[in-house]
This record gives C-alpha cells, structure tokens and sequence, in this order.
C-alpha cells in the first residue's frame, strides 16, 4: 500500500467503480442481447432484454428437433448444428493431438540438443508463423485438390485435408513448449543419459512427466484455435454436412434468409462450452500468448 | 530386433506411399508438385537413415509441416503471381490440347432416322439410311447398355413402331447408347426422331495448330496469352496458364478500375491496422492501470468480466454483431430509433460501416491488450509512483512519465504482431460485412470495407473470373508488408535461441 494518499482518492475509487461496471454494462449488452433473443418467439421479434413470453423454439431447433407451434405448424431444424459442432470438435481434437505430439518432440530437440542450423529454423519459424494462411489460400487449394486426385481422404471437401492443413501452425507452440523446456532443469536427464538411458528414454519417461502443464495448455490452445480457424476450412470444406461450425454459422443470417433467433440459441449453445474453457484456462493461455503472439 | 524391422517396415511402407503419389502426379504433369514431395521424402528418408542427423530427426515432422504448408503455399503464390492463372486459363498446355481433342460433334452429313420396336425379346432400334438400313439386336434398354453393334439390314421388323410419347419415355435411356456401325463409325441419339454420326471436333496437326472439323477453321496456340487463337482473332475456350511477367502487377498500377479501389484499400487496411492497436491500447491500458490499483477491490469479478470479449469464439461474437447491427431488425438501432430517433444505415454507408467494424474490433481486441499492459505493470516498481506522488503528480503525469517509458520498450514487438494481425484480419471483414458496400466503378469486386486480405479473397474464390494470377499478385505485395514487420519485430524482440 502506497503512503501516500492523496485526499480525493475516495472519489476516484468511487467513480473508477462506477466507470468500470458502466463499461461491463456495455460491454456484456452483446452477450446478454444474445442470451435473450433465443428465448424470443419467431425470427423477427423485438422487446425487452427478459423476454416477456419466453419460449424454447430456437433452442428445439438448434439441438436438431422439430419444433411444433402452438398453432400446429412444424418447423424443421434449418441447419445440422450439432453436426457441425460435432465436426469441429473432431477436427479440433485430432489437430491438436497431432500439433502436441509434433511439437513437443521438435521443442526437445530445440532446448536440448545441438545441432546444424538450430538458430536458423527457430528464428525462421517466428518470421514465418505472421503470414497468415488467408494469403496463400490459392496454393493451398490447388496442393489439397491435387493431393485428393490420387489419396482421397486428403482432397478437397475432406476433414483430413482441415486437419493437415492446421499442422502449419505449430512454430507457435514449438517456442511455448521449448520456453517451458528451457525452464526445468536438465541435470535429472543428464544422470539419466549417464546410467545408461538414450536419449528417448530421457525425454519421455523424465521430461514428458514433469511437463504435463504446458502439455495441457498446449493441446487446449491448440483445440480452440482449430475450432475457431475460419478462412482455411471455408475454402477446403463444401458440403453441408461436412462443414465446421466456425464455417456454417455464417448461413444462419444470409440477407435472403435472416434467421436470427434461430442463430441466437445456435450461438449460445456452441460458443458457451469453448467460453468456459477458455476462461477457465485463461491464467496459462494467456502465458503461453504473451509468449508468443496473438490470439488466431 | 522387432522394433527394427517395424521401424524400417514403417518408413519403408511411407516411401512407397510417397513414391505412389509422386509418380502419379508427375503421370499428369504436375512438375511442381512431384518435385515438392520428391524433396519431402528424400529428405525424410535422409533425416531418418544419417546417424548422425539424430536430432533432426526430431524437429523433421515440424519442419516438414511448415515447408509444406507455409513456405511451400508461399513460394506458390509468388510463382502464380507471375502467371494468368484464372478460371479462364486453369489448364496446362497439354491439358487443353486433350480437352479439345476429346471434344466431339454430330456430324449433320449421315444422318439416319429410326423406329423403335418392342419385339417379344426387346427393344429393337431400326435406323433408316440413305443407302443402307441398320437395326440393333434386342435391348433391355435399362440404362446398362452403353455400346451396341448396329448390323446391316433390309427389312423392318414386324409390328408398328412405338409412338413418340413411348420414346419420350424411353429418352434418358436411349441417349446414353452409342452405336457402332461395322465401319468404325459411332452414331448417337441426335433429336427424337433422329442418331447421327460422331466426329472428332478438331485434327491436330504437326505444326501444332487444330482446325475444327465442323468450320474448318485452324486455331495457332498462342504461348503469350494461353489461348488458341484463329487468324481473325477468335479464340478457343478453355486458355492455359502461361507465365506473363509482370503484368499482374502492372494492371494494379495502371488500369484505373483496379489502381483506384486498390488504393482505397490500402489506404483503409492501413489506417484500420493503426486505429485497432490505438483504440484497443487506449482502452486495455486504462482497464489495466485501473485494475492494478491498490485501493480497487473485486478485481477478480472485473478481470473475468473484462476478459469475457476475448473468451468467445470470435466468429460467433462477429456474427452476434453482424446481426445486432443489421439495419431493419437490430436491436442497436432499436434503442438508437428509441433513444435519438435515428436508424443510422450500418452496412450501407461506407463511413457508418467503418465505424461500425472499429467498434466491433476494438470490443474484440482490447481485453488482449489489457492482459499484456497487466502483465507489464506488474513489472514497475511500486516505489517509482510514490516518488511521483511525492512530487505532486497526478495519473495522467504518471501514465507519460513514468508508466509508458518504461513499458513501451516490451511491448512494442507485441504492437507491431497486434499491427500484422489486423492488417491481415480476414475473419473480421468476411464476417461482418463481407467488404460492403461495394466500391462504385470497380472492375473486381472490391468493398469500402474490405482489407487488403478479404480483396485478394475475393477476387480469387467470389469472382466469377476467379483471377487467382491477380489475386496472387497482391498477395505477394503483402508478404512484402508482412516479411519486414516480422523482421523488425525479431530485431526488437531481440529472440534468443
């Protein structure tokens, strides 16, 4: 605590909690907006932010059940949502076992041993992880779609080919992981490596379980940027049915075809699980990102 | 012993996987990308056979990873850049010359009409020549029959032919035929009542020229622009790519409909990229300051508050404003029409529609600025602000005397990555308001709104013409942007490895 206080600080305490809960106000007005109007009846309804006549519609559709008017009209889901979460989820989580079991044994390398052109590929990596992947959209089309020619389930409109594709951003955690690396001490290894242990053995049944933290964050960090990678999977992925959620959201307000209630409980319901995780994890994310650089 | 000839089974088993794809695509003249992963697997199997290369081992996957799928993608994009890649010239040479040779015509000159019988055993198709009749064996005619043998014959079979609604009927069926005649022709269905022959639509010639068959026009490739061109200028569709130099980026600076709304644009990118990092500065650093504040209490309540924009997936927070903002029906401009009576034309005025995509960004960014600035006021010391309280300062003296000074040196590398970030924020603008609206007079399309990313976007993937030549082009000029802002932030970040 500070000694010295000037005499007004009472008041600047006061107006800066007031400032701030006036700023949440207007920040969280988006959120709760979007809250409420699944609730609301019908696409076009207007009112307050507690809906007067609450109602489920939205919510039946976005979970993929018909929905029954009181009126008898039966209105059919108008997008697989929980496919699509469904598809991320599945893109996301293979990309990010791949990610965490790529760059984990490139960062071992890279804090412990020593060898030709290491100063090199790192620096490297750092320059190339800021192009970003929306600029070389062209070329990446063309090498899935001539892949797909020949290995099917690499080509175009395929999941594989989404899950591949997101291995180019790894340079990102590489330098996370290595910074934790480079953090343990390497003296329990090395009596290791001296009672007779490769190198292997070394890594994995040594360093691998003192560094379960940053694994996790790692694969958490790496799962949510997969599911929230747009440009690359609108252009690779086609079908309906095959699409991302990041990908598919965009349909529900189409100016021909505004569907914004039905939006709202399809927005609530996927973007409420990656919001908790994400805050849940946020002390260790946001350690990893001031590392590294920014948020995809 | 065992894990041995596993691991020589498994790289041997990818080798041939490998050498499978790279044969095959080298079959279809796909050089470039043969030669990519040639260089992939011969490299793959360098690193795992040199003893002495075990730490590349390693670090090969990763490295692999983004040689495929940054620098090789890169490197692609600058080649096509140089190139009329476009939906019009897709194709290689050989490609096209396939393509045109493939094509057919019916041939107006032996035209026969038929009847269709239903005899006991099947369908029999009687065709009436000028000289010679021909009939068909019995058919199924269920859609498994693709080639038949048509034979000579004299007589007509026994019964009437089936009356036109039958053929109507029966039309899918009939057209998916051919029949070959003794001599080698191919007849086809040519109209209800009607085959005729099939012929090749161009000869191709030794010198290299085609001539079509049906006007006897011939066609020269002309190897400058990627197309078959006649003596009286017509050309033949599909083109070919051809390299031509650097006339993608000429049209950028002298055809007026692309220099002007290209300007726009990177005039707009520019000052968007400068305006995010300043608003979203502005705002975290204040938030910041106020939450490291001593006598502030429920910090943790306001931390999780603030940090909720950044904790939502960003395309579904877009979307949320996409619709929040939407003229007629947004819940913004309702309480605007409420509170002021105006309904202000978000997606419509290219104004308003900035304004509109720096709110929704800075409501985006700001909670990541607010996490670094927090990070790095932790690091002042506590007693360089009573020295400053001692001599009389307020906050606002604090914040340029003391505070800034001392963080703006780490923070600058991660102003100058937020700066790239933005520059190149393609998910902002294709979800929000897909560059809306349009630039007036524009030859691509090209929005008041639109990045320099989402423009090269949508020139490639939404235009009809799909100039991806053109598209590559300004890609390549912002590689450039990028590739020094990545330099000078390795310089000053000053990265040890």
């Amino acid at each position: 605590m500070a000694m010295v206080q000037p005499r007004s600080t009472k008041y600047r305490v006061l107006a800066s909690h007031l400032g701030m809960l006036g700023f949440i106000a207007i920040i969280l007005f988006p959120l709760l907006m979007v809250i409420s109007i699944s609730f609301r009846s019908g696409n076009f309804a207007s009112g307050s932010l507690l809906p007067e006549n609450p109602s489920l519609e939205h919510w039946y559709l976005a979970l993929g059940i018909p929905y029954t008017g009181e009126d008898g009209t039966i209105t059919q889901p108008p997008f697989p949502v929980l496919l699509w979460l469904w598809n991320s989820i599945k893109i996301a989580v293979v990309s990010a076992v791949l990610i965490l079991a790529l760059s984990t044994t490139s960062a071992y390398a890279f804090a412990r041993m020593r060898f030709a052109g290491k100063g090199f590929v790192l620096k490297s990596m750092l320059i190339f992880q800021m192009f970003p992947p929306v600029l070389s959209l062209v070329a990446l089309y063309a090498l899935f779609d001539k892949i797909g020619n020949h290995v099917s389930w690499l080509g175009l409109n395929t999941h594989g080919a989404v899950i591949v594709a997101s291995l180019g951003g790894m340079a990102l955690h590489i330098w996370t992981i290595k910074g934790y690396f480079d953090s343990i001490d390497r003296s329990l290894e090395e009596a290791a490596i001296v009672d007779g242990a490769t190198t292997w053995q070394a890594f994995r049944y040594i360093l691998l379980p003192l560094s379960v933290p940053i694994l996790v964050v790692v694969f958490i960090l790496a799962f949510i940027m997969t599911i929230m990678e747009y440009p690359m999977a609108s252009v690779l992925l086609v079908d309906t049915d095959k699409l991302t959620l990041a990908v598919g959201a965009q349909q529900y307000l189409y100016e021909q075809n505004y569907l914004w209630g039905d939006f709202a409980a399809a927005a609530v319901l996927s973007g409420l699980p990656i919001t908790l995780i994400f805050l849940y994890c946020q002390k260790w994310i946001v350690g990893g990102l001031t590392a590294g650089g920014v948020k995809g | 012993m065992i894990r041995m000839i596993l691991k020589w089974g498994a790289l041997a088993a990818l080798v041939a996987m490998a050498l499978y794809l790279i044969l095959a695509l080298y079959a279809q003249r796909e050089i470039v990308f043969a030669m990519l992963f040639l260089v992939l697997t011969a490299s793959a199997v360098f690193v795992f056979v040199h003893k002495k290369l075990y730490a590349h081992r390693y670090i090969f996957p990763a490295v692999a990873g983004m040689g495929l799928f940054v620098i090789f993608p890169l490197m692609y994009t600058v080649g096509i850049g140089f190139t009329n890649y476009s939906a019009s010239n897709l194709l290689s040479f050989e490609q096209v010359q396939e393509n045109l040779l493939d094509r057919t015509y019916q041939s107006d000159s032996i035209r026969y009409n038929y009847g269709l019988y239903d005899t006991g055993e099947g369908y029999v198709i009687y065709l009436e020549g000028k000289h010679q009749d021909l009939v068909t064996p019995p058919l199924k005619l269920d859609g498994s029959e693709a080639e038949v043998p048509v034979l000579p014959a004299s007589r007509k079979p026994a019964g009437e032919p089936l009356s036109m609604r039958d053929i109507i009927q029966l039309r899918s069926e009939l057209s998916g035929i051919d029949l070959l005649t003794e001599d080698g022709r191919e007849l086809s269905m040519a109209s209800l009542r009607s085959f005729a022959a099939i012929r090749d639509q161009f000869t191709l010639h030794d010198n290299g020229s085609i001539t079509n068959n049906q006007t006897d026009v011939t066609y020269f490739p002309d190897h400058e622009t990627g197309f078959y061109r006649s003596a009286d200028g017509e050309t033949l569709s599909p083109g070919w790519t051809v390299n031509i130099g650097w006339d993608n980026y000429l049209k950028v600076v002298s055809d007026p409909s692309i220099r002007g709304p290209f300007f726009e644009i990177f005039v707009w990118t520019l000052s968007f990229a400068v305006a995010t990092v300043v608003f979203t500065l502005a705002l975290g650093l204040l938030l910041a300051n106020l939450l490291q504040w001593d006598q502030i209490r429920g910090k943790g309540f306001y931390r999780t508050m603030l940090i909720l924009p950044y904790a939502v997936p960003a395309f579904i927070s877009i979307l949320v404003f996409k619709g929040l903002f939407n003229q007629n029906f947004g819940e913004i401009n309702l309480v605007l029409e409420g509170l002021f009576g105006i309904r202000p034309d978000w997606f419509s005025d290219p104004a308003l529609a900035r304004t509109m995509i720096l709110i929704v960004n800075t409501w985006l960014g700001y909670p990541y600025m607010m996490l670094l600035t927090m990070g790095l006021l932790q690091a002042i010391p506590r007693d360089l602000y009573e020295a400053s309280a001692m001599d009389g300062a307020g906050p606002v003296n604090n914040l340029f005397n003391v505070t800034l000074p001392l963080i703006i040196k780490p923070l600058m590398p991660l102003l100058i990555a937020s700066f790239a970030f933005n520059f190149n924020n393609f998910v902002l603008i294709a979800l929000l308001t897909g560059g809306a609206p349009d630039i007036i007079g524009a030859s691509t399309p090209a929005g008041t709104t639109d990045l320099l990313v989402s423009y090269t976007y949508r020139i490639a993937f939404q235009d009809s013409g799909q100039n991806f030549g053109l598209a590559a082009a300004i890609a390549t000029a912002i590689f450039l942007v990028v590739g020094a802002l990545s330099l000078i932030n390795l310089k000053l970040s000053k990265v040890k490895v």
